[in-house]
């Protein structure tokens, strides 16, 4: 009886479809949600990510009903992310059909949010996600904001021990040095996040291969997640967690 | 009929849907004579014990399970709708539960918590509740669980850090720690079992 490790598909949603692109660029259509997540359970996804990168309001209101329908035909968790900024944002998401929530950008402006959100709804709704890079920080890793492109000042093993000791159940490790890169998860970051967490790891950004699922998983990530190695159809999440059976770890067939 | 006991708790829009697919008709309320006149009721629960019990009471669903315990009709608690039917719980600070099944809920030991993903189970025999799906894996997200036997029930287990109890079977109680409306289709299937046994 072991707890299998996670492999997780993430979809950029955006006014009601899936749109991917590379570095939030050149976004094309990539169909309807509700379908490619029924597509990624079939093929054995353990949890669901949906990301809203709506640009407007407008958009933002089709998410809750994309997680409506996706909640009634899809029998996994399913996480959602972007644009949350209160306790409010995060009963609509639940009552929806959310399981979990993330983020990232609003927790960084008021640290108290993750309080708000742990103290309501329990630990377990709430994934920290940050968005990490090498820098010349105590740790050697800082938190940065939009998209990578900005220092947040925060050193990132000091702002996941707040956030756990805030109440996030759960971090979401993306390396921005990595994202897109295709060249690999930031081993040497995971390891180093791993060792001061006492909540699950996710690791995220830079999966390109196969065997890259597995090299994470081995640093200590409890679970891993991709996006358009899964969208452009590199190879299936099958495909990987068999990788991950071959290599000794524990999956769901 | 199968009735979701509504008192405020998380996502039932899921367990609604997951039980559609065994029933024909599955109502999410918080009313009493429905929830009376159903064959099975679902306890859903998330988050800490103290604000679901508080959030029960104020939803009435503690009279609603004592009057169709003192009928013996069909509950099935699910994750902390599980936890509450026992005694106490030590999340936070000591708080009461319904006392239904004897025992007491506290904190896994584990280095990693919460316990978050998908696990497999130690079926104890005889189990109704797991017919076919006794190999399965089941979707568990808690960092609190009930850890002793429940006597004279049937008693499943798993195990993350300890043992502890991932499904309890007595009388016209069912309960599980894990998500069955979150396992894909080994959930469904359990979930197909006991609404099979109504």
């Amino acid at each position: 009886m072991t707890l299998a490790k996670r492999v997780i598909p993430c979809l950029d949603v955006a006014g009601g479809r899936v749109v991917k692109g590379v570095n939030f660029k050149d976004l094309v259509d990539a169909g309807d949600p509700v379908e490619l997540a029924k597509k990624y359970g079939l093929e054995g996804a353990d949890e669901l990510t949906f990301l809203d990168i709506s640009a407007s309001i407008e958009e933002r209101a089709t998410t809750l009903e994309i997680v409506r329908r996706t909640a009634e035909q899809v029998f996994i968790p399913l996480t959602v992310g972007g644009g949350i900024r209160s306790a409010e944002n995060v009963n609509e998401l639940l009552r929806a059909g959310a399981d979990k929530i993330s983020i990232n950008t609003a927790a960084i402006a008021r640290p108290d949010l993750i309080n708000e959100i742990s103290d309501r709804f329990g630990n377990q709704v709430l994934v920290l996600s940050v968005d990490a890079r090498r820098a010349d920080t105590k740790s050697g890793f800082e938190v940065t904001t939009h998209g990578g492109r900005q220092s947040s000042g925060l050193d990132t093993l000091a702002w996941i021990e707040e956030g756990i000791r805030r109440g996030a159940g759960e971090i979401l490790l993306n390396s921005m040095d990595a994202d897109g890169t295709k060249s690999g998860f930031d081993i040497e970051m995971l390891k180093a996040v791993r060792e001061i967490s006492s909540v699950p790891v996710i690791a995220s950004g830079g999966a390109g291969k196969i065997s890259d699922f597995a090299l994470a998983i081995e640093a200590g990530a409890d679970a891993v997640l991709a996006a358009s190695v899964f969208h452009f159809g590199n190879f299936t999440i099958k495909d990987v967690k068999k990788d991950l059976e071959k290599c000794g770890f524990s999956i769901r067939a | 009929m199968i009735a979701i006991l509504d008192y405020g708790s998380g996502n039932l829009r899921s367990a609604q849907r997951a039980f559609e697919l065994a029933s024909d008709e599955v109502i999410v309320t918080n009313d009493v004579k429905k929830c009376l006149e159903a064959d099975g009721l679902v306890i859903p629960g998330v988050g800490a014990f103290a604000a679901c019990m508080d959030q029960l009471v104020s939803a009435g669903g503690k009279e609603i399970i004592a009057a169709r315990v003192a009928k013996s009709k069909p509950i099935f608690g699910i994750c902390v709708g599980m936890q509450i039917l026992f005694e106490n719980s030590y999340e936070k600070q000591e708080s009461t539960g319904l006392g239904l099944l004897e025992g007491e809920v506290s904190e896994i030991l584990a280095p990693i918590l919460p316990h978050m993903g998908w696990n497999t189970i130690n079926v104890a025999q005889g189990s109704k509740l797991f017919a076919g799906v006794s190999e399965e894996h089941f979707y568990f997200v808690h960092s609190y669980a009930a850890k002793n036997p429940v006597f004279g029930a049937i008693n499943s287990t798993c195990n993350y850090g300890e043992d502890f109890l991932a499904a309890v079977e007595i009388d016209f109680i069912v309960a599980t720690q894990f998500h069955p409306e979150k396992s894909g289709a080994a959930g469904a299937k359990l979930i197909s079992n006991w609404v099979g046994s109504l």
